[in-house]
């Protein structure tokens, strides 16, 4: 049987960079083919060569046999490619029905055929279990159903060879084992995919084969029911890694306590009676899907956002009141949700980057003006410790990968022996070395009694770093329960909204 | 064919970028004086000897360039902390009807130096103020500041009209609408004898070295750029985002008021709705040139005033129109901007 796919002998420099040397795959008709890799290990380079964003240096691609013209994204639609891109390229304001045929339309044609549209938009996601509402605005979707409109629209396009880049990267556990029972059905009619992924469990989960891409060489091949977890993972880092383990440890006093705490916005309630206690020397793990409040949690309690009713004490302070520098000033760290809009400013250096929080504090200025040194020698004693690679304290901030910004946000945190860390989804898209990294720093800050307060999607994550775990739900926080009493199923449970209410105590059972 | 980000603008791009992006302009502008008939290197030629050809036409030449640059240095700090501010002109305004109102009379009386820093600080004062009131509205509402600074300069010269024929209207001006002129000691000295070169280009080129220093090297200028490039992450590290912008707001306006104030305390000596041929719009395109570099400003300043003292000459000589001036600044913003995204992004085919 003749590949549907076939990239031969890829190579792709940008300046002194080897994107990918000598890549060749090939996918099978009603194949799913896992691209492997860490993050800048050539995985989405080598996939817009094939779909046309970028002119391959040497190398083939032929799809049904026969070869593509490089550099024409249009010619990879007609010949039946369709990608999915990891930031979705969606018209926020305009309709599903409108995102969908734009593009898909000759310009010659005065008004656009609806109906004809609008039926076959129907058919193809009755067929594919990819149910969205035509007339809704993209705009108010959430990420799974922008995701579905998404592949829809490259359904739309006739695609027989679909490519997902990092399909999972923003949805919850449900929503991503939901994708990828449509990705199965899709191959049963007939359709051949390949989806890139660092995350080792829905590779195992969901592909017949894999590819492991290590920069940007082809580092081995394997048929999924031939190989497992531990040795995708050697293969895709090239050493062995294992994420480090939380040991037991008793808490220490309560350092920041909720009581009832309410956000309401736009006459929403964002955040519904929340309760908790992180205690110091203890992980608490605030577990939920995308999108249950943890945007408005993690804003609450860096200071960008105000208890409507209740109160949110750090020690004997209200955090309730405090603005991002006085977070700073009372010892707390902070690692955003986004790193790129919060945590760093990419166009500034690691040095700017590291002391922007505390520029004004006597160690970085005196009488307004920057101590450029000091910045300089803390920034390179950052780098150091907290181990920042391909960074000097003049580097811009932007050419950092994920991992090693995120170092930096831990680095210069931590460096203050915070009383208490708030982790806003602290590994989200990084691979699994630097995974590792950033969940040893936290364990590490725990042992020196910090108290850690960790929002996460990442079921895995909750599970081996907190002490324990909450689940958040439309607002709503659920009881703690202890780590010991957690496993995914229950967990799974909570995160659905599913947990024990408080049983009224029959009076005179006893 | 496609862009491709540049991991690190190179410094030779980034320095080359404005005089490729004045080359482009006149050669684009070169078919426009064509058609005016007029052979474009003659043309050139003239603009050249008519902005340094004699002693006289540089110190018009470095006359014309001084409130330039503090115009330019007004929108660059605005700029660089995303306020987009192009209520230069306006600013510049309120600042020499401010300069003239005080200097001609309450501040007579002072010792010469100390009523020159009144004058200068009155144009300050007021540019600031009317650049407060959209930065105000722009922290607290989120009202867009392009449209509403825009829109305030032509309420600015409607409102100096009506003062220099009402309220300041100069009674010994034989009814010409200007306004009453500036105490002659707080007159700017000047820099060459019996021409319009004035003291205000040491002033303005000082002031460029004091906005350097605040951008590269104090904490409100770290925060500013902070603010203007991410502003998320600004915020999130404790920037005050409001108190910061606002006092961009109150920096760039007293920088294009002080424009206004020298320009009237250093050459004209009084206020008329025609003393500023745009330097506030102008001082946009300076700042640009200048990649928003606050010492590159003295450099592309020159150029605009080259560009306009030479004009005029070309104009005398050989009878194109004065306006090509403005066409090749405006022009020159254009092929600056390209410039700049092939300084930022390469080409792959």
């Amino acid at each position: 049987m003749t590949p549907v796919l076939e990239l031969d002998g890829i190579t792709k420099r940008f300046g002194a960079l080897t994107a990918n040397e000598d890549v060749s795959l090939s996918l099978g008709q009603g194949e799913i083919l896992a691209l492997l890799g860490e993050n800048g290990a050539g995985k989405t380079t080598l996939m817009n060569i094939l779909f046309g964003h970028y002119t391959a240096d040497e190398g083939e691609v032929r799809v049904f046999g026969a070869p593509l013209p490089s550099g024409r994204p249009r010619a990879a639609i007609e010949a039946g490619v369709g990608m999915v891109h990891q930031h979705f390229t969606l018209a926020g304001n305009l309709t599903v029905l409108e995102n969908i045929t734009i593009g898909a339309e000759p310009l010659s044609r005065l008004m656009s055929a609806t109906g004809p549209a609008r039926r076959r938009l129907r058919e193809l996601s009755d067929r594919f279990g990819l149910a969205v509402d035509p007339d809704a605005r993209v705009g108010d979707l959430s990420v799974g159903e922008r995701q579905r409109v998404e592949i829809l629209k490259a359904l739309y396009r006739e695609a027989k060879i679909l490519i997902l880049d990092e399909p999972t990267a923003v949805l919850a556990r449900p929503e991503a084992e939901r994708l990828f029972q449509t990705l199965r059905g899709m191959t049963a009619e007939g359709l051949s995919l390949i989806f890139i992924s660092h995350k080792l469990h829905e590779v195992m989960a969901a592909s017949d084969r894999v590819v492991v891409l290590r920069r940007g060489r082809v580092a081995a091949e394997r048929r999924t029911s031939e190989t497992s977890a531990p040795e995708l993972a050697e293969l895709m880092v090239g050493r062995r890694v294992a994420r480090p383990v939380r040991e037991a440890q008793p808490p220490g006093a309560p350092v920041c306590i909720a009581s009832a705490v309410t956000v309401t916005e736009g006459g929403r309630d964002l955040l519904d009676e929340a309760d908790f206690t992180v205690h110091a020397g203890e992980i608490l793990g605030i577990v939920g899907v995308a999108g249950n409040g943890q945007a408005t949690l993690g804003r609450l309690l860096w200071g960008l956002t105000r208890p409507t009713r209740g109160r949110l004490a750090l020690g004997t302070e209200d955090l309730g009141r405090m603005t991002p520098a006085d977070c700073v000033a009372a010892g707390v760290g902070r690692i955003p949700e986004d790193r790129h809009a919060e945590g760093v400013v990419g166009e500034m250096t690691v040095w700017e980057n590291a002391t922007l929080e505390r520029l004004s504090s006597p160690a970085f200025s005196r009488r307004g003006f920057v101590r450029r040194s000091a910045a300089r020698a803390y920034a390179a004693d950052l780098i150091r410790r907290f181990d920042i690679r391909g960074a000097e304290p003049d580097t811009r901030a932007r050419l950092l990968s994920g991992g090693n910004m995120q170092k930096l946000i831990l680095g210069r945190n931590l460096a203050q022996g915070p009383r208490l860390i708030l982790a806003n989804q602290p590994t989200r898209g990084l691979d699994e070395g630097a995974v590792a990294a950033v969940h040893a720093e936290l364990l590490a800050a725990r042992g020196a009694g910090a108290a850690v307060l960790l929002i996460s999607e990442d079921l895995d994550e909750v599970l081996g770093l907190a002490d324990r775990i909450q689940a958040i739900v439309k607002g709503r926080l659920s009881r703690p329960i202890p780590a010991e009493q957690a496993d995914a199923r229950r967990i799974g449970l909570m995160m659905a909204g599913a947990w024990d209410e408080p049983v009224p105590s029959s009076a005179g059972a006893s | 064919m496609r862009l491709e980000r540049r991991p690190q603008p190179s410094l030779t791009m980034t320095v080359a970028a404005p005089f490729a992006a004045v080359l482009a302009s006149l050669v684009l502008c070169a078919g426009l004086i064509a058609l005016a008939g007029v052979n474009p290197l003659d043309a050139y030629a003239e603009m050249l000897r008519g902005a340094f050809g004699s002693r006289l036409s540089i110190t018009e030449t470095l006359a014309r360039a001084t409130p330039l640059i503090l115009t330019g240095l007004a929108a660059t700090v605005a700029f660089r902390a995303r306020l987009w501010n192009i209520g230069g002109e306006g600013q510049f305004y309120v600042g020499a009807l401010a300069a003239a109102w005080l200097g001609s009379e309450a501040l007579a009386g002072l010792p010469p130096a100390l009523g020159i820093l009144g004058v200068m600080i009155a144009g300050m004062i007021a540019g600031a103020l009317l650049l407060l009131v959209p930065a105000f509205l722009r922290v607290r509402f989120g009202v867009d500041e392009v449209v509403t600074t825009l829109l305030t300069n032509f309420i600015v010269m409607l409102f100096v009209g009506m003062m220099v024929e009402g309220p300041l209207k100069d009674p010994l001006a034989f009814g010409w609408p200007q306004s009453v002129p500036v105490a002659n000691e707080l007159m700017l000295p000047k820099l060459v004898e019996r021409t319009r070169l004035h003291i205000g280009l040491l002033i303005a080129l000082a002031t460029a070295g004091l906005v350097w220093l605040m951008l590269a090297r104090t904490v409100f200028g770290a925060r500013a750029r902070a603010a203007g490039l991410s502003a998320g992450a600004a915020e999130f590290a404790g920037v005050p985002l409001a108190r910061t912008l606002l006092g961009v707001a109150v920096i760039s306006g007293a920088l294009a008021g002080l424009a206004g104030a020298i320009e009237v305390a250093g050459v004209k000596g009084y206020v008329t709705t025609d003393l500023s041929p745009g330097y506030g719009y102008s001082g946009i395109v300076v700042a640009m040139l200048a990649g928003l570099q606050p010492l590159g400003v003295a450099v592309a300043a020159v150029f605009v005033a080259v560009v306009f003292v030479g004009a005029d000459a070309m104009s005398r000589a050989l009878g194109a129109p004065t306006f090509i001036a403005d066409v090749i600044v405006a022009v020159s913003l254009l092929t600056m901007l390209v410039a700049l995204l092939f300084a930022t992004y390469r080409v792959r085919k």
